[in-house]
């Protein structure tokens, strides 16, 4: 029979705090502690006595009183009798917009551009690298300028859509014409076809209507949400659905028989007829944008500050994903594709059943950080004065209420809270991609 | 190996023709790899090629699966002649398999998903179909029990073995071997080695790039040595290496035989 015996201690010196690697880590680790702590007191303690120094208050009252300035791009009510709080929310949504559009530019060119990079074709190949080595090598401030200032000083004036009835005798045509006939690029902004719905009254009564018409809009309280949207996109989640069952059950065909039952056709004609069905039930038709006075009426105008922000960023941003992309391809060794091609299987199949599901797990974590690089970025929109977040909250709230430490603080929180949820949902995709080895 | 009851040098070739290629030549840019390369595989033929590094011999079998283009020259592999059109391409390589030195296993994929990837995918077997060919081969490589486990789980040998049964589940006619003992820690090569000898007993049409020369001397019926691109030397294993012709040939053996 064998004894467990202790190992012999030492008796504790105070030396051994710094000396005995058992302790030295927990002893640095304490006092780095302690300094911060300090050091964070100091901070607080400072502030307070700063602020009472000049006799101003730190609290959040300020987001209860009314805004008063307007705000040009707004995706729920607001006019400048509402709150800073609501001001602020109304930049909030102006900056999600820009995020997202831009992220989904970004990711469709960046993809693209990437697999294009690596194609044999040698001008397509080189074009491509032209592309990466201009967008991503000249400040984004720069590209966001330039879009802007193309977008207003190139674009034609409304009144140079008119055709006089002096010009229609001469037989000219008007200095600018609208795009397909239905878009008006002009220096005022980008006029597009507004969707309108009507049920069961003449089409032109509810053109007069400033509402959306169709089943109207339900009020949260907080902003109005589209009843047509929402049935919309429950029809389309059921058709989504039913997509679903029907590729299980060519999955299940494939598995017993060997042979992929064509599905393509099914597929189309779930996911689109039954939205075709209700938005023909619901009225949907489009209000054209038409010249009257000197300005369009009816559509929606897209401000140039959006477009130029967004399609600055989308495509300095790409450039970023492309290389992504590239780099994720590349890394899949050679060997993979040969043992691939070497069992008959063709160059797609390949792609998608042997390179691509390894490659994702290489794209997936840099991607997360462009998508966060290109939300934060939108915080640039001041230069072309685009309302986001940082232009209502961070500029004329901070400015007329002098509230600085709340507006920074309170941005700062969004903006974290903001990337913190993005780069949770890219984790959870990516833990579904993750190469499972072990 | 005491347990092994077929006397290969006893098994009949048959006369049909399985690889026939004539006056192929390839070029990598400047570089002529292969020049004017002649050579007819039988069915059922066990062929060893061996040769210095960088005298093509990889390229050669590269080539008859068209991993490689060839440039000049024709290959035809079991009546299928391979040029640029994919429909030639696509039926030979359903019917040649390949073995390579790195295994080239599907990381993502486990080891029965490996292995049914293409039988599914390719030949359009039912998927029950081709897990219980698939776990046929396994249990034929002796690695039925990893088929849930992913690759990079497995040691060199069992990969590679697992690499081997990937191919035999497409069923080929011809075999190609591409140094597949070259990356494996000596205790390993053994059982990729038995393996393959097992495979040249049911009579496959094999041709293999290796330095493992007691493989040669008990599993081929014919040893091809190349230099430079070019076939310098052909013979049965006891003529090869017993009586080399070429000086060339017999400097290579005194090397590899050497020590």
């Amino acid at each position: 029979m064998a004894f467990v015996q202790d190992a012999p201690k030492d008796s504790f010196r105070l030396g051994m705090l710094i000396y005995d690697t058992r302790y030295r880590s927990i002893t640095i680790q304490v006092v780095v502690l302690i300094l911060f702590l300090l050091f964070l007191s100091w901070l607080v303690n400072n502030t307070a006595q700063n602020l009472a120094a000049k006799g101003r208050t730190f609290d959040f009252g300020f987001l209860w009183m009314r805004a008063g300035y307007d705000i040009n791009q707004r995706l729920v009510d607001y006019t400048n009798d509402s709150t800073h709080m609501r001001a602020a929310f109304i930049g909030l949504l102006n900056t999600l917009l820009a995020a997202f559009v831009g992220c989904i530019i970004a990711t469709i060119l960046g993809v693209v551009i990437g697999v294009l990079r690596l194609s044999k074709n040698w001008i397509v190949s080189r074009l491509m690298t032209v592309y990466v080595e201009i967008f991503r090598n000249v400040p984004v401030l720069l590209w966001i300028l330039l879009a802007a200032t193309i977008l207003s000083e190139t674009t034609p004036q409304p009144r140079d859509f008119r055709q006089t009835p002096e010009m229609e005798q001469a037989g000219e045509e008007p200095k600018a014409s609208m795009l397909f006939g239905i878009i008006a690029v002009t220096n005022r902004g980008t006029v597009i076809p507004e969707p309108k719905f009507c049920i069961g009254k003449p089409q032109a009564e509810c053109d007069a209507d400033p509402n959306e018409g169709g089943l109207g809009v339900i009020d949260l309280g907080i902003f109005k949400v589209s009843l047509n949207l929402l049935a919309l996109l429950v029809v389309f989640g059921g058709s989504i659905f039913v997509n679903s069952r029907i590729t299980k059950q060519a999955n299940a065909t494939q598995e017993a028989t060997g042979i992929r039952p064509v599905t393509w056709w099914k597929s189309l004609a779930v996911l689109i007829i039954p939205s075709a069905i209700l938005l023909w039930a619901l009225g949907l038709h489009f209000v054209v944008p038409e010249l009257k006075g000197f300005n369009f009426v009816g559509g929606i105008s897209v401000l140039h500050s959006f477009t130029a922000l967004t399609l600055a960023l989308a495509l300095y941003t790409a450039a970023f994903i492309a290389e992504i992309v590239r780099a994720g391809i590349m890394a899949i060794s050679r060997g993979q594709s040969e043992a691939a091609a070497a069992l008959g299987l063709r160059p797609g199949r390949t792609m998608s059943l042997v390179i691509l599901p390894q490659a994702l797990r290489v794209i997936i974590p840099p991607l997360i950080s462009q998508y966060l690089n290109l939300t934060k970025n939108t915080s640039l929109a001041i230069a072309v004065s685009y309302m986001d977040l940082r232009g209502t909250l961070g500029g004329i709230t901070l400015n007329q209420t002098g509230k600085e430490l709340e507006c920074m603080l309170l941005m700062m929180g969004i903006y974290l809270t903001i990337s913190l949820i993005i780069s949770a949902l890219m984790n959870l995709f990516n833990r579904a991609v993750k190469l499972k080895e072990r | 190996m005491a347990e092994q009851a077929i006397d290969l040098s006893k098994m009949t070739i048959s006369d049909e023709v399985a690889v026939q290629i004539s006056n192929m030549n390839k070029w990598y840019g400047q570089f002529h790899v292969l020049r004017d390369v002649n050579m007819t595989v039988h069915k059922g033929e066990r062929i060893v090629i061996c040769g210095p590094s960088g005298s093509g011999k990889s390229t050669l079998i590269r080539c008859i699966n068209r991993l490689e283009e060839h440039q000049s020259g024709q290959i035809v592999v079991d009546g299928t002649e391979l040029t640029n059109d994919l429909k030639n391409i696509d039926k030979v390589r359903s019917e040649v398999g390949m073995v390579f030195q790195h295994f080239n296993l599907f990381p993502h994929l486990t080891i029965l998903e490996n292995c049914t990837l293409a039988p599914i995918w390719v030949r359009k077997i039912p998927k029950r179909e081709a897990e219980e060919t698939a776990m046929h081969f396994l249990s034929k490589v002796k690695i039925p029990d990893q088929a849930h486990k992913y690759p990079g789980q497995l040691s060199g040998g069992q990969q590679q073995r697992v690499a081997i049964a990937r191919s035999l589940c497409m069923r080929p006619r011809i075999m190609l071997f591409d140094e597949p003992t070259s990356a494996l820690d000596p205790e390993m090569i053994k059982e990729v080695l038995d393996t393959m000898i097992s495979l040249a007993e049911e009579g496959m049409t094999m041709l293999c790039v290796t330095h493992e020369m007691g493989f040669a001397q008990a599993v081929a019926n014919r040893v091809i040595f190349m230099d430079k691109g070019q076939i310098v030397e052909q013979n049965s294993p006891r003529e090869f290496f017993n009586n080399p012709q070429s000086e060339r040939t017999k400097l290579f053996l005194s090397q590899i035989l050497g020590h």
